[in-house]
């Protein structure tokens, strides 16, 4: 394609690098730097998720947050409950990907418009932050599990292994579980690309009526994109709220859906490499930024995404790919 | 071929507004299997309209379209396309970014099972005399390229009833030759509707024309009849 | 029946204040279709100037009516020639910018100003109705927001600009034709725009304290008002701020603010799927 190297030698050579930081990370950092890393590799799965339906599905979503948050909460209140941690890991994947089906089929379904589509999906964000921020109430309980509001839910028991309740995953299991799980999802969603399903999806992206006009129920594939953007959300969810065993309404917050677009904006569309350097990117400077107080955090990201529009507006991932392909054929 | 076959597509009264504007004024409309049938019309005399009701793309305000005696009003474009109706529209629409062999791919993929799909796309893009053009995106291709991609992928899927928009349009001269040519083949196999302004080209494929003024049918007849038509000259030469 | 007063005033007062929330963002919108996700920190820029100006000894009236405006419409001024005018006709492009430029906004006011929350109290005393107390500045909010409603409705369809305004976003080729620079245009309205976001933030400051992420809670609301609104500038915000107002304001009282705004935001969930062109999109096409 646009880089010097062919598709399948780019996918080796990721597979490569990412099972070399799989297994040879936890050897080579400490402790806290490993608890670091494994943010950054949530919010890479994360930014996958809005990678795929926007640069792949051509859905751009305001409010991705939407997914990620529910999967954090689906997941602590449902560890509160049941105690043992599959099946809250499972529900707080699917029920992410069963709301995101639901509102993909009333919008697409709807037939409204890109403009419209970004007004709902952050409409709804805000909605469920609002409603989470206000349920402080002690009369707001799903089972044993108190909402808690703007205080968020501190202290649910985080994964363990599969069956046994009594042996959590320790930080570098934990590590290990992102990970997998980053690389598990990446080839997972390039293999879907490679597919019937995938291939479809990306004509619909490329000319929907023609799509249309050869038979295809654009309207079904798009919900089904979505669907599968939420439950990826909502994987990041989890894995967020078992890192810092909390969650509060911020994961719910507009500036959570805005850092997520910003890293793959950033990262570049159309790759699913993009999103995740980023990601990792942009986490690593808003570390940087954290050990200083001269420079605003939020003023910094806002003052890349208006540079990245304005002037790299596919992004640094296929950008590169066009200066390394041009460096060569010179 | 002037085949009297039955009845495959109907509309009944149908009507499109917009707005205050009747674009499609109660039209009732009949095509025989086999046909080959020309829409034409001054600009805005409401063919386009008409086509995209049938097309799915439009939803009439009013009236019927049945196909094969199925009502089919205001089906979605999808369901159009299940039904075995292969469109191509005015401006050459395919998927730009894509290279022609996905392009193709696609087309048959609706159809097909992913394996056996991608070895019939091989066989059409040989049929079709695109298979010197496979890699490249469809989107650098030259303008004529794109049309002639864009009716392969219609017809590769054997829709039994083709609609083309425009389809000469933008065409060099030789290129409308082979046009000609390429449409008599597939109305071998398929019926067809074309939506055409070029008078040359109706007079070299023509059959059966409609003429459309004002939202309306103004004549329906054989083509030498309808380009003699006094009314059909005063509409397209005279205000 | 004193508790009927009450109830008209306050949804009275809730429509009038979502109408200046969203009427710079109308007018953005509405004759540029420009996306303005900026909105809601022009607003909190206006609050501050107007807090500023008044702990520097200037009028508060003054404050909130002519020198928040003036200094945020130059903010508009400078984003609209720096970012805005290369994203024309890139609805989705200028939606992230903007995006961006919130949070960069936010960002630049939490180093100056720290994140802490500031205000000025309301100029007007309270009154009471029967056994209720009511807020006295509310009848100004409700009567500065109908007036900035007439105010843009007479402006476009009786001036000069607003005629010429109107033309060029039908046209932009036909205003050009008739000498009339269509990039000028577009600069005075983002502008124009800008200045009446920075006019309702300095009304509105007085109400709650502003901190630095105060826009983030406008945009929202000035979002759903004017897209639900439709293409209309002042018929569209007035009917989507009356309907979403009345519902807020119902809720509101029935429940808490929390669920007012819930429901708000739901309404408008519903009634775009339900009118995907917006309310006047259906009803009022083709006016201002």
């Amino acid at each position: 394609m646009t880089s010097g190297l062919s598709e399948r030698n780019r996918h080796l050579l990721v597979l490569a690098i990412g099972l070399v930081l799989l297994v040879g990370l936890p050897w080579v950092v400490d402790v806290v730097t490993l608890l670091e890393l494994t943010i950054y590799i949530v919010y890479a799965l994360f930014a996958l998720s809005l990678g795929f339906i926007w640069g792949h599905g051509g859905i751009l979503c305001f409010g991705q947050a939407a997914f990620f948050g529910l999967g954090a909460y689906t997941y602590a209140v449902a560890a509160i409950n049941v105690g043992e941690s599959s099946g809250p890991f499972l529900l707080a994947i699917l029920l992410p990907a069963a709301f995101a089906a639901l509102l993909g089929a009333m919008m697409f379904y709807g037939r409204l418009s890109d403009v419209y589509l970004g007004v709902i999906t952050l409409v709804v964000a805000l909605i469920l932050f609002k409603f989470v921020n206000s349920t402080a109430n002690e009369t707001y309980v799903i089972g044993d599990a108190r909402l808690g509001g703007f205080n968020g839910i501190p202290g649910f028991p985080t994964l363990n292994w599969p069956g046994d309740a009594g042996s959590p995953l320790m930080p570098d299991e934990m590590f290990y579980l992102a990970m997998g799980l980053l690389i598990a999802v990446y080839f997972g969603l390039h293999g879907l690309l490679r597919s019937r399903f995938g291939r479809i999806v990306v004509a619909i992206r490329e000319n929907e009526t023609r799509a249309e006009l050869l038979g295809y129920d654009v309207r079904l594939y798009k919900t089904a994109v979505f669907a599968i953007g939420g439950g990826i959300a909502g994987l990041a969810g989890v894995l967020f709220a078992n890192w810092g065993n909390f969650v509060s309404p911020g994961v719910f917050g507009l500036a959570q859906s805005a850092t997520a677009i910003i890293w793959v904006i950033v990262g570049g569309l159309g790759t699913l490499i993009g999103p995740i350097v980023g990601a990792v990117l942009i986490q690593f400077l808003t570390t940087l930024l954290g050990q200083q107080s001269v420079v605003n955090n939020a003023f910094v990201l806002g003052a890349i995404l208006v540079l990245v529009v304005l002037l790299l507006p596919k992004g640094l991932m296929p950008t590169l790919g066009q200066l390394l392909s041009r460096g060569r054929r010179k | 071929m002037s085949a009297r076959g039955e009845v495959v597509l109907e509309t009944r009264a149908l009507t499109m507004r917009f707005g205050g504007v009747v674009a499609v004024d109660r039209v009732d409309f009949t095509l025989r299997d086999g046909e080959l049938r020309c829409l034409i019309g001054p600009n805005g005399a409401g063919k386009s309209t008409f086509f995209k009701c049938l097309t799915g793309q439009l939803k009439p305000s009013a009236g019927e379209v049945l196909v094969r005696e199925r009502r089919m009003t205001g089906a979605e474009p999808c369901q159009m396309a299940q039904a075995g109706i292969g469109v191509k529209t005015q401006t050459p629409s395919v998927f730009n970014g894509l290279s022609v062999r996905e392009n193709m791919f696609l087309a048959l993929a609706r159809h097909h099972a992913g394996r056996i799909a991608e070895a019939r796309t091989d066989e059409a893009l040989e049929r079709y005399a695109l298979a010197d053009l496979r890699d490249r995106k469809v989107g650098e291709l030259a303008h004529g390229q794109r049309q002639r991609v864009e009716i392969a992928m219609v017809v590769a899927a054997e829709p039994w009833l083709v609609l083309l928009d425009e389809p000469a349009a933008g065409m060099t001269h030789e290129e409308v030759d082979a046009l000609a040519a390429l449409i008599r083949d597939i109305n071998r196999r398929s019926t067809m509707i074309i939506v055409e302004h070029d008078m040359q080209f109706i007079r070299m494929i023509g059959d059966r024309v409609t003429v459309f003024h004002q939202g309306a049918v103004l004549i329906e007849d054989h083509v030498d009849t309808v380009l003699d038509d006094a009314r059909v000259r005063e509409v397209y030469l005279g205000s | 029946m004193d508790f009927a007063v009450v109830v008209i005033v306050e949804i009275l007062y809730a429509v009038a204040s979502l109408a200046l929330i969203a009427a710079g963002l109308a007018v953005v919108f509405g004759m540029m279709r420009v996306i303005n996700l900026a909105h809601g920190e022009f607003l909190m820029l206006g609050g501050y100037t107007a807090i500023v100006s008044v702990k520097a000894g200037i009028n508060i009236y003054v404050a909130m009516l002519v020198v928040a405006p003036i200094v945020v419409g130059a903010i508009g001024l400078i984003v609209e020639r720096l970012v805005i005018r290369f994203l024309y006709g890139r609805m989705l492009d200028t939606m992230l910018a903007t995006w961006g430029l919130s949070l960069l906004l936010t960002g630049l006011v939490t180093m100056i100003f720290g994140n802490t929350t500031t205000g000025i109290s309301t100029p007007i005393a309270g009154y009471r109705v029967g056994a209720y107390q009511l807020s006295g500045y509310n009848l100004f909010i409700i009567a500065a927001g109908f007036l900035v409603m007439a105010g843009i409705l007479l402006a476009l369809r009786y001036t000069r600009a607003g005629l010429i305004a109107r033309g060029a976003m039908q046209s932009s080729d036909m205003a050009s034709g008739l000498g009339h620079n269509p990039q000028r245009i577009y600069m005075i309205t983002f502008t124009v725009g800008a200045a009446l976001s920075g006019l309702a933030g300095g009304i509105l400051a007085p109400l709650t304290g502003l901190t630095p992420t105060t826009g983030g809670l406008y945009v929202a609301k000035a979002f759903i008002t004017v897209i639900s609104g439709g293409a209309a500038v002042v018929a569209g915000t007035l009917s989507s701020a009356t309907l979403f107002g009345t519902i807020t304001q119902v809720v509101t009282l029935s429940s808490t603010p929390v669920w007012g705004d819930v429901a708000m935001l739901i309404a408008a969930v519903i009634l775009l799927r339900l009118l995907p062109q917006g309310i006047t999109g259906r009803f009022f096409s083709r006016q201002v």
